[in-house]
């Protein structure tokens, strides 16, 4: 499979592979707990939380870019302490595509989470908690197992997202080969160099392909969170 | 071991405000729907925090809002039967009995035996979507009881099923009533499940108690008869199986004489609890002859209620009994009942339905 593609184009999906799934599997558990929070609890300031969390999906993708430059750079607010006191560096490098793309993905894994979430009757969760189950074992018992094909439907959702994502990506860490250029972003480099456009249509057929099947697999695992919270 | 409830809360356009003890065995919380009595269940559960108020169980305080002591509902040690079950439809029916069973920590002796009171054993490997409302209902009252409860709160838990299924279930909470050594507030606006069940009685109406005592005193009381609404209105006598007669009667001894009813199945010496329904009873003032009516019993008349229209309430004590019989004043005068007054009461024999008879 590796002959179909050149050195360069295999590089950029393998990248955009590896950041794809980091940033899935790191921003999964803040995902749920985000989802929970929104879908659950009534407190002063979950709109603002909830307006947060949207946010990446309505501002243009450049702003958030920017927005996690200001922030993680070396010498943003939060990256130079990052850099001093972790030695981690996120600007210009593969780990920023990882951040970027996670804040990218974010609302659409929240927002899938969230559903099913809401689709879990809470008089089971009472009914647990009257069989001695403390919150955190109602959730581990009761609403995970119920919400699971949601949660991975929100996963695969956040990971296509991630293989998609191009603004803020680029704005953030560049546009390096073999270091920060994802699929997108190696698309849109060969579409800058006369005669690129072979590869980028390689590279586009890929991008679809990948998108194509989490919509399906997320609407098939959707499918079953109905039919296990309604029982088979 | 008794249950003690005071319970205060405000709701918009409604108080709560109620005091009763519930002792071991099944007390009722009846009254209609809106009386409050599931808001008082939950409130004993945990589930709704009151504004003031104390639920303990002999020792062990559950709520008291004054010390700001307020158990959270997984450390109330309760079993809560709901009206739609709420089996885990994730689960098993084996994985919902031994959830609350994981919980509560303790030993697994019990699996066995309340698996087969309750006649669960071939439901075990199924998920609760492939069972029918009177299944779900017992693997319910098996999860709340495996859960080792020290209090048992059922809310209406035969309220969705049909009279067949009500009939299938009653036996099973007749038995565990009787094996269980705790407190059972069962909610119910359904006198008949009441009569058959509770010893004890709590009445509710707009949040407030509005009486409370022994199921046999305040069935027969024609006082509580507007409390608890007179189309359902009837007391019940205890009787003692003593034959299965050949023509397809059972005859019941009870302390004023026998009575005979459509076969019951039961065995012979069975200790029964018979539902009379006010208006199923007819007084006579001397010993009826020619009547198709077998049963008759003699009483003596220990209240009389006449009401506003044209009926009049008769709380009788037959043998150590107390029946309730419903009569239009104008009998009431021409037999011209007294307290007192020696009277014998007709019962028919194919009034009283399988429904109303169970075990006390």
């Amino acid at each position: 499979m590796a002959d179909w593609f050149s050195p360069g184009e295999w590089q950029a999906i393998a990248l955009s592979l590896r950041v794809s799934f980091w940033s899935m599997l790191l921003s999964l558990p803040f995902g749920i707990l985000v989802a929970h929070v929104l879908a659950r609890r009534e407190f002063w300031g979950k709109q603002v939380l909830n307006g947060l969390v949207h946010l990446p999906l309505i501002l243009p993708p450049v702003v958030t870019g920017y927005l996690l430059l200001l922030t993680f750079g070396r010498k943003g607010s939060v990256g130079q302490y990052l850099d001093q006191w972790f030695g981690i560096v996120l600007a210009f490098k593969w780990t920023g595509a990882v951040l970027a793309a996670a804040v990218m993905a974010f609302p659409l894994m929240v927002r899938a989470i969230r559903l099913s979430i809401e689709a879990v009757d809470p008089k089971l969760e009472q009914a647990a908690a009257t069989l001695g189950a403390s919150p955190v074992w109602v959730f581990l018992t009761v609403t995970l197992p119920l919400i699971l094909p949601g949660v991975i439907a929100g996963a695969v959702l956040g990971f296509a997202k991630a293989m998609g994502e191009f603004g803020a990506t680029i704005t953030f860490v560049s546009n390096i080969p073999g270091q920060t250029q994802t699929l997108p972003s190696a698309i849109y480099a060969f579409l800058q160099v006369p005669g690129g456009d072979p590869q980028a249509f390689r590279l586009v057929l890929v991008a679809i392909a990948v998108a194509m099947l989490a919509l399906i697999l997320s609407e098939w695992l959707g499918r079953a969170v109905a039919r296990r919270v309604s029982g088979p | 071991m008794t249950l003690s409830v005071t319970l205060g809360h405000k709701f918009a356009g409604f108080t709560l405000d109620v005091a009763f003890e519930a002792p071991r065995g099944v007390t009722a919380l009846f009254g209609r729907s809106g009386s409050g009595k599931s808001t008082v269940i939950n409130a004993v559960a945990g589930l709704l925090h009151p504004d003031r108020g104390r639920v303990a169980s002999d020792d062990q305080v559950l709520l008291d809002v004054a010390r700001n002591i307020n158990l959270p509902v997984h450390k109330r040690h309760l079993g809560y039967v709901f009206q739609e079950g709420r089996l885990f439809p994730h689960l098993t029916v084996r994985q919902n009995l031994a959830y609350g069973r994981w919980f509560a920590g303790r030993g697994a002796g019990d699996f066995d035996r309340i698996v087969t009171i309750l006649d669960i054993a071939p439901l075990l490997q199924r998920r609760p979507a492939t069972l029918s409302g009177g299944e779900k209902q017992r693997v319910a009252i098996g999860r709340a009881l495996l859960n080792r409860p020290r209090i048992l709160l059922m809310d209406e838990p035969l309220a969705a099923l049909d009279e067949a299924r009500k009939a299938e279930i009653l036996p099973y909470i007749e038995g565990l009533r009787d094996q269980m050594d705790i407190p059972i507030l069962y909610v119910s606006h359904s006198l008949a499940e009441v009569a058959r069940l509770a010893s004890h009685i709590v009445v509710l109406n707009a949040g407030r108690v509005v009486r409370q005592g022994s199921v046999a005193e305040v069935l027969s009381d024609p006082a509580a008869v507007p409390d608890l609404g007179l189309r359902d209105a009837g007391a019940f006598l205890t009787a003692t199986l003593a034959a299965q007669d050949a023509d397809g009667l059972t005859r019941l001894d009870t302390t004023a004489g026998p009575i005979w009813l459509p076969r019951i199945a039961a065995a012979l010496g069975t200790t029964l609890r018979i539902r009379v329904a006010a208006q199923d009873v007819m007084l006579s003032r001397t010993r009826p002859e020619g009547l198709s009516a077998l049963n008759i019993l003699p009483a003596t008349v220990a209240a009389l209620r006449l009401g506003e229209g044209p009926g009049a309430l008769v709380q009788l004590k037959v043998g150590d009994d107390l029946l309730l019989a419903r009569i239009t004043r104008r009998s009431a005068a021409t037999l011209d009942l007294q307290t007192g007054t020696a009277v014998f009461a007709v019962l028919k024999a194919v009034a009283v339905a399988p429904a109303d008879i169970g075990m006390p």
